[in-house]
C-alpha cells in the first residue's frame, strides 16, 4: 500500500482544568490514504473534532497538552510554528465546519473573502483572484456568482453558506479536506445537496476526504473506511462495509441499533444504549464502554487494545472473542427480530 | 388573590375526552407576522406567511408528527396550538370550546392540559432555578396542592422519567443534555396535562441518548394516555413515534397520512423528495437507491410562490400548478390527504420506502440487499 497522505500517530491532547486533566484525545492512530474519503463517527465528546482541530493545529489554549505524530507529506505538524502551519492549512489541508455563520467573516463580502485566501497562498493578482473566487461559486452551485460574490454572509441561506465554505476550503486545491460535520445543521434535502457536492469535488480534484459525522447514515453513503469514537479513542476501525455488516464492538452495534430506521419495520422499541459516556476526568479502569455494555465480563477491567481481531485491516477494542461476539451481535443490535425467532 | 374564583376552578378536572374522540380542532388556522418600517409611525409593509391555512383534527390518545423544513412553520403552528402566540384568524378548538380568542387569564385553564417540550434543554431550563423548583413551578402557579404534596408530586415526577431523588436540589448544569431534556419532560407532565407538544425534542441529543428519550416519551404515553404533537426533521424518528404524520411546505400542510402510508406511499412529490433524501445507515441500499435532489431553497414565507408553492422545486410542475392552489384532498386509503395537482402513483413513486421485511432467519447483512 502507497504511503499514507496523512498520518497520525499516537495522538493524545488533554486540557488542564481546575477540576483535573481531561483526556480529550487519548493515543489515536490514523492513516489517510490519497483520494479516500474516512468517516470518523462519534458522540459529542469523544474527540473525533479535537482530534482533526489538532492536526490543523487549531486548538491555541495554552491549557492543552499535546503528544504524538501527525505526518503530512514527510513532516510532523506537531513539530511547526504557527508560521508554518499556515502554510499548509488551506493550501495543503482544508477544513469546513458545522456552523458555516461562525466560520465566515460577517463583515467581509464572501468574494472577497475567498480571494484573500488564494492571495494569501499563490501570487495572483485582485481580479485574477476574484475570477477564481466566481469560478468556484459556480462550481460548488451557487447561481449568478459574480453578482453573490459582492454578497455578505448574512445574505445566504445556510445551505448556501456551507457551499461558500467549501469554495473558500477547496480555493488552493488542497490535498485533505476536513469536514466537521458539515451537514447537522443543514435540513436533509439541503444536506443531500451538501453531500453530492462534497462528492463530485472529490471526484473532480481527487482530494482526500476525512468526514467528521455522528450520523452513521452520512458515512454509509459517503465514507470508504470508517473510524467510531468512544470516550477519546478509536474503539473500531475498518471499511465502510466491515463496519455495517460486520461490526466488532458493542459500542458500534448500540449506535447501529439506535437509528430509527426508514428501511426497516418500525420496532416497537429502540434499542438505547443504557446510560452516559464516562467522564474523560476520571475514565473508569479498563474498557471505558464498559459500564454501559450489556457484554461485559471480567476480562473487561482490563483495557483492551486495538487490534485486528476480525480480520486485516479490521481494528477493534473487545476482549469478546469472534465467536461470542457473532453469538450476541444480532440480539445486542435488535433484540425483537430475535425474539421473534421460533 | 382578586381571582380566587378562577383559582378555584382550575382544580376541578375538565371534560374527559375519552381515547379515539377528537381532542384538537384546528380550522383555517393562520398566523401571519408583520414586517414593520418606518420612523415614528411603524407601518407594516409585508406579512411573513408563517402558518397559512392550517385545518386538521387531532384524537386523545394519538401521536401526530409535524415534519418539514425550516422555516416550513411547523414551530410557529405548534406555538399557536399552546397559543403562546396569537392566532391571527381561523379557530383554534380544544376539547370542543374555541380557545383562539383566549385571553391569557382564560388561557391559564388550558395550559394545565396542554404542555410543551422544547428542543433546547439547556436553553428552556432557569439555569438559576434547582430542578425541584423548575418542576414544582407549574404546580405552584396552579396551586395543585400543598406543599407537601407538590413535593411528593416532584419525587414522583423525577422517578417517572428516569432520575432520582438526589436530583431534587441540583442546578441544570450539574445534568448532560439527555438528562436536562428528561427534566423538561418532568415539567410538561407536572400538571397531568392531556396533549403535549414536543417541538424537536431529541434533535439536540446524541444518538444513543436519543433513543433512550424517545423510549421514554413512548413508555409515558401509554402509562398516561398522552396525546402528543410530535415536531422533527429527522424522518426516522418521526415514523418511529407517529400514528399520523403532516408534511409542511412554507406555512401549508401538503400532506397528511396514517405514517406507515406516508413512507410506502408519499402522494405529494415534496414528500417524496423529502423521503427520498434520508440518508439510510446500509451502504448497499444507499448506493442502489435513487436519489431525488431538491434544487435550491425554500422560497421566502414573505412572498411565497403562486398556486402551489412547491411549484418552482417540483419537477412535476406544469402551467395549473403556477395558476391554482391545489385543495387538501383524500388520495388512496381514508384519512391520507394531499394537495396536489400531479399526485403520484403508486408507478411513478421514488423516495417511497418499501420497507423489507426483515426474516428473522436471514443474518442482518443480507437483507438490505433483497
Amino acid at each position: 500500500m502507497a504511503d499514507p497522505l496523512l498520518d497520525i500517530r499516537n495522538l493524545k491532547v488533554a486540557f488542564r482544568t481546575d477540576d483535573g486533566l481531561v483526556r480529550a484525545v487519548d493515543g489515536v492512530s490514523l492513516s489517510l490514504y490519497e483520494g479516500e474519503t474516512l468517516g470518523i463517527v462519534g458522540e459529542s465528546g469523544s474527540g473525533k473534532s479535537v482530534t482533526m482541530m489538532s492536526v490543523m493545529r487549531l486548538i491555541t489554549d495554552p491549557n492543552a497538552q499535546f503528544d504524538g505524530e501527525v505526518i503530512y507529506k514527510g513532516t510532523n505538524l506537531m513539530g511547526m510554528s504557527q508560521d508554518q502551519i499556515r502554510s499548509i492549512r488551506g493550501a495543503g489541508i482544508s477544513m469546513i465546519f458545522q456552523d458555516p455563520m461562525t466560520s465566515l467573516n460577517p463583515v467581509y463580502k464572501v468574494g472577497w473573502q475567498i480571494e484573500e485566501q488564494i492571495r494569501e497562498h499563490e501570487h495572483v493578482s485582485r481580479p485574477a483572484a476574484r475570477d477564481r473566487a466566481v469560478e468556484l461559486l459556480t462550481a460548488v452551485g451557487i447561481p449568478n456568482a459574480r453578482e453573490r460574490a459582492d454578497a455578505y454572509p448574512h445574505q445566504f441561506s445556510g445551505g448556501m453558506r456551507q457551499r461558500v465554505m467549501i469554495a473558500m476550503a477547496v480555493s488552493c486545491n488542497p490535498d485533505v479536506l476536513i469536514a466537521d460535520e458539515p451537514t447537522t445543521a443543514l435540513d436533509v434535502t439541503i444536506q443531500a445537496q451538501i453531500l453530492s457536492l462534497i462528492k463530485k469535488l472529490k471526484q473532480d480534484f481527487g482530494t482526500a476526504v476525512v468526514l467528521i459525522t455522528h450520523d452513521m447514515g452520512v458515512v454509509a453513503d459517503m465514507a470508504d473506511r470508517i473510524a467510531v469514537m468512544y470516550a477519546g479513542r478509536i474503539i473500531e476501525q475498518g471499511t465502510q462495509r466491515e463496519l455495517f455488516y460486520d461490526p466488532q464492538h458493542p459500542y458500534t452495534w448500540g449506535l447501529l441499533g439506535s437509528i430509527a430506521r426508514l428501511d426497516r419495520p418500525r420496532p416497537r422499541r429502540l434499542t438505547a444504549i443504557p446510560g452516559l459516556p464516562p467522564s474523560l476526568m476520571q475514565l473508569p479502569v479498563g474498557c471505558a464502554f464498559g459500564e454501559r455494555c450489556a457484554h461485559r465480563f471480567e476480562r473487561c477491567r482490563e483495557t483492551p487494545l486495538l487490534l485486528d481481531r476480525a480480520g486485516p485491516g479490521h481494528l477493534d477494542a473487545c476482549h469478546l472473542s469472534a465467536q461470542q461476539k457473532q453469538d450476541v451481535r444480532d440480539r445486542t443490535i435488535h433484540p425483537e427480530l430475535v425474539e421473534e425467532r421460533p | 388573590m382578586t381571582d380566587g374564583a378562577v383559582e378555584l376552578a382550575l382544580l376541578e378536572e375538565g371534560p374527559a375526552v375519552a381515547k379515539g374522540d377528537v381532542l384538537l380542532r384546528a380550522d383555517h388556522l393562520k398566523k401571519y407576522f408583520p414586517i414593520k418600517s418606518g420612523i415614528l409611525i411603524q407601518r407594516e409593509v409585508a406579512r411573513v406567511h408563517a402558518v397559512d391555512d392550517v385545518s386538521f383534527e387531532l384524537r386523545a390518545g394519538e401521536t401526530l408528527g409535524l415534519v418539514g423544513e425550516s422555516g416550513c412553520g411547523k414551530s410557529t403552528l405548534a406555538r399557536c396550538i399552546a397559543r403562546l402566540y396569537d392566532i391571527t384568524s381561523g379557530s383554534l378548538e380544544f376539547e370542543g370550546t374555541d380557545i383562539s380568542k383566549y385571553s391569557r387569564r382564560q388561557l391559564r385553564a388550558v395550559r394545565r392540559d396542554l404542555q410543551m417540550i422544547f428542543q433546547d434543554p439547556y436553553a428552556s431550563l432557569n439555569p438559576r432555578k434547582r430542578v425541584g423548583a423548575i418542576i414544582s413551578d407549574p404546580l405552584r402557579i396552579h396551586r395543585a396542592g400543598s406543599r407537601d404534596q407538590i413535593r411528593r408530586r416532584i419525587l414522583e415526577l423525577l422517578e417517572l422519567v428516569g432520575l432520582s431523588a438526589e436530583h431534587i436540589n441540583r442546578y441544570p448544569h450539574e445534568f448532560s443534555g439527555g438528562q436536562r431534556q428528561r427534566i423538561g419532560v418532568a415539567r410538561a407532565l407536572a400538571l397531568k396535562p392531556k396533549l403535549v407538544i414536543a417541538d424537536e425534542p431529541v434533535s439536540a441529543l446524541d444518538v444513543s441518548i436519543r433513543a433512550q428519550v424517545i423510549n421514554l416519551l413512548d413508555d409515558l404515553q401509554d402509562e398516561l394516555g398522552l396525546t402528543y404533537i410530535f415536531i422533527a426533521h429527522d424522518l426516522g424518528v418521526v415514523r418511529h413515534v407517529s400514528d399520523r404524520i403532516a408534511v409542511m411546505y412554507l406555512g401549508k400542510i401538503v400532506e397528511i397520512s396514517p405514517a406507515e402510508e406516508l413512507y410506502q406511499r408519499p402522494v405529494h412529490p415534496y414528500t417524496e423528495a423529502l423521503l427520498s433524501a434520508v440518508p439510510v445507515p446500509d451502504p448497499d441500499l444507499s448506493a442502489s437507491r435513487q436519489r431525488l435532489v431538491l434544487e435550491g431553497d425554500v422560497p421566502s414565507p414573505i412572498d411565497p410562490p403562486s398556486g402551489c408553492r412547491f411549484h418552482p422545486r417540483c419537477r412535476y410542475a406544469t402551467q395549473v400548478c403556477k395558476a391554482a392552489e391545489p385543495p387538501l384532498v383524500q388520495h388512496g386509503s381514508l384519512g391520507h390527504l394531499a394537495a396536489c395537482h400531479h399526485p403520484l402513483s403508486l408507478q411513478t413513486q421514488v423516495g417511497a420506502w418499501a420497507t423489507v421485511p426483515v426474516s428473522a432467519e436471514t443474518p442482518l447483512s443480507e437483507t438490505a440487499t433483497t
